[in-house]
């Protein structure tokens, strides 16, 4: 490595940027834009939701000033509390924990029986399967929306959380069993070779050995999973009305009195509750997730 | 979008179809049974839920079939599909999903590329950026676009406020959404702020993957950064790249969360997604809509194929 570093303290590397290791003045300036530029891309990506927790606590006067005022003057939590003692928003909130639940329960456990097979056991059709099930996440959900819509209605499940969850199934099962389909096929061959010899049949194998062993990827997937129904609008919106509405259509309907008169304090309220959760569960599990969400990429 | 489509990783050729030998023990045996009732659930799941609506989708868009009527369907051949083509709202909705899908896809790769290269560079604090990055992509985009459409606010928003009072770079207030001549590229812009970062992230996975040392090869070759770049980042980074752009164009082509929250289904927005939901859902024409939304379909294959060809050539 260049010796005119070595006396210097280790500075990181800024290998897209500078060009040579000397100190000079172009190298000081090439440093200060790096900063600028990482602070900006923090910046960037963190502001809108910070701003909407910061304006989310703004007494009401100051939400709609112009010029904006930017830090309030006091902490108002009437948005909270309106939007906390509200039937509708209390009901969407329970309908997107028991539908993203629900989903995310049936997904991972029809899923990893799909997935051991698909990852360690030989059959023929296996080919087939693989890419009927591979095409489903690619195909747009508008693409069955309507037949969707008139199953469902024709079920008599339309405005009920079941049919949420049946929706939810298309997108979330077919990842569900390529993400844990990978994790399996990773496993070392002994593992049922060694239940085998100790008079295990397969199925046995799978459960006592194999799916212990895949609990890390069971918690992407479900995490997954879970954000993907959680988030959910266009089947949330167009298969359920009130008793079974979820929180996305909920946030995204929030009206005022007239339609020029939108309640922002109470939108705002409504969406850092729904949000923050998620924003918790991924900073929790970021590793877990850039793994799940890069893992196909980079075989790719 | 819905998010587990987009991080519904490629699909990998599955394993060259060689024979098996035939299982002989009878542990074999019980494998191969015991394989076929582990698939079976999910297969059926598939099959009535997506495989069936969607062979229902096509067989319908030749039907004059409506909601809630009890007059009898009629086969109408391409009936609905000829209507499309002369539905001015069609052809301007298949004009803002082009316009929309290429300008994000565009914008969102040239930045990702850009902002996973800074993160890939080694310096304190690299994993702060990158937990920041994935807020963006964690928000609903529900929420998402009820937060832009605050900080768009004509009257008390944050970006007018900046604009006008802060930095003097306009002189009044734009209504960013209202005014169908910004209200697209606002959107575009909330789409670039949501999805770059996840951009972003793949491509950072892909750089994670080049080796060091040909860098340091170059360098001693005398290659400049910036020729390193585009001789051997660009090229190494290409498989990365395609992945990520199939993700990224397949979710802007069905676009509909972000424009319907913002816009509802104004006509300076509509887009392809907007305008089957609307025709179907919201006008009960099943027949129609469900043509448009098997028009969606097939341009959504097509881009599949096309970017499946070049990942085939890439690799050979």
């Amino acid at each position: 490595m260049a010796t005119t570093t070595a006396v210097r303290p280790v500075m990181p590397d800024t290998a897209m940027i500078s060009g040579t290791r000397q100190w000079s003045l172009g190298k000081v300036i090439n440093r200060i834009l790096f900063w600028i530029l990482v602070v900006f891309i923090i910046f960037y990506t963190v502001f809108p939701f910070a701003w909407a927790l910061l304006s989310s606590i703004k007494p009401n006067a100051e939400l709609f000033t112009s010029p904006v005022v930017y830090w309030p003057s006091a902490i108002n939590t009437t948005f909270y509390q309106f939007v906390l003692a509200n039937g509708d928003f209390l009901l969407a909130l329970r309908n997107s924990i028991v539908v993203s639940v629900s989903t995310v329960l049936i997904s991972l456990a029809l899923g990893s029986l799909c997935a051991y097979a698909m990852g360690r056991l030989q059959f023929r059709g296996k080919t087939p399967v693989m890419y009927l099930i591979l095409s489903m996440t690619m195909f747009p959900q508008i693409a069955i929306l309507g037949s969707l819509y008139q199953m469902i209605v024709n079920l008599g499940l339309y405005d009920r959380l079941p049919a949420l969850i049946i929706a939810y199934l298309t997108f979330t099962l077919p990842f569900t069993v390529w993400v844990l389909a990978n994790f399996f096929r990773a496993m070392p061959g002994e593992l049922e070779e060694a239940a085998m010899v100790d008079g295990a049949t397969p199925f046995q194998a799978f459960i006592r050995i194999l799916l212990p062993l895949a609990a890390p990827g069971l918690v992407t997937t479900g995490l997954l999973a879970f954000i993907a129904a959680w988030n959910e609008y266009l089947y949330a919106l167009t298969f359920t009305q009130t008793r079974a509405r979820t929180v996305q259509p909920a946030i995204a309907s929030f009206s005022g009195n007239t339609q020029f008169e939108l309640p922002w304090g109470n939108i705002l309220a409504a969406s850092v509750l729904v949000t923050l959760p998620l924003v918790i569960l991924v900073l929790i599990f970021q590793r877990k997730i850039l793994a799940g969400l890069t893992a196909g990429a980079v075989k790719g | 979008m819905t998010q587990g489509v987009a991080t519904a990783p490629l699909p990998q050729p599955a394993k060259p179809g060689r024979s098996y030998d035939l299982p002989q023990s009878g542990w074999m045996k019980a494998r191969e049974r015991l394989a076929w009732l582990l698939v079976a659930p999910s297969i059926l799941v598939v099959v009535l839920v997506a495989l069936y609506p969607l062979l229902q989708s096509f067989r319908l868009s030749f039907t004059n079939a409506r909601f809630g009527s009890t007059r009898p369907e009629l086969y109408v051949g391409f009936d609905n599909y000829a209507r499309l083509a002369q539905d001015n709202v069609f052809i301007s909705a298949l004009g803002h999903t082009l316009v929309f899908t290429v300008a994000s896809v565009a914008i969102e790769t040239i930045l990702g590329i850009a902002v996973a290269l800074i993160i890939n560079s080694n310096f304190n604090g690299r994993g702060v950026v990158r937990t920041s990055m994935l807020i963006p992509w964690a928000i609903p985009t529900v929420v998402s676009s009820q937060l832009w459409r605050f900080m768009y606010n004509q009257d008390n928003g944050v970006i007018n406020d900046v604009l006008v009072n802060r930095l003097g770079i306009l002189s009044s207030p734009v209504a960013w959404i209202a005014n169908p001549s910004t209200s697209l590229s606002a959107i575009i812009a909330v789409d670039v702020w949501k999805t770059t970062p996840f951009m972003a992230l793949l491509l950072l996975a892909g750089l994670q993957i080049i080796p060091g040392d040909v860098y340091e090869a170059a360098t001693v070759d005398g290659a400049s950064k910036w020729q390193q770049f585009w001789q051997i980042t660009l090229p190494l980074l290409k498989p990365a790249l395609l992945v990520a752009l199939i993700f990224r164009t397949l979710d802007a082509f069905r676009v509909f969360d972000v424009v319907f929250v913002m816009k509802g289904a104004a006509l300076d927005t509509i887009t392809l997604a907007i305008y089957a939901r609307q025709t179907m859902i919201d006008e009960q024409y099943l027949g129609r809509g469900a043509a448009a939304s098997v028009f969606i379909f097939f341009c959504i294959a097509l881009l599949v194929i096309v970017y499946s060809r070049l990942v085939r050539v890439e690799e050979t």
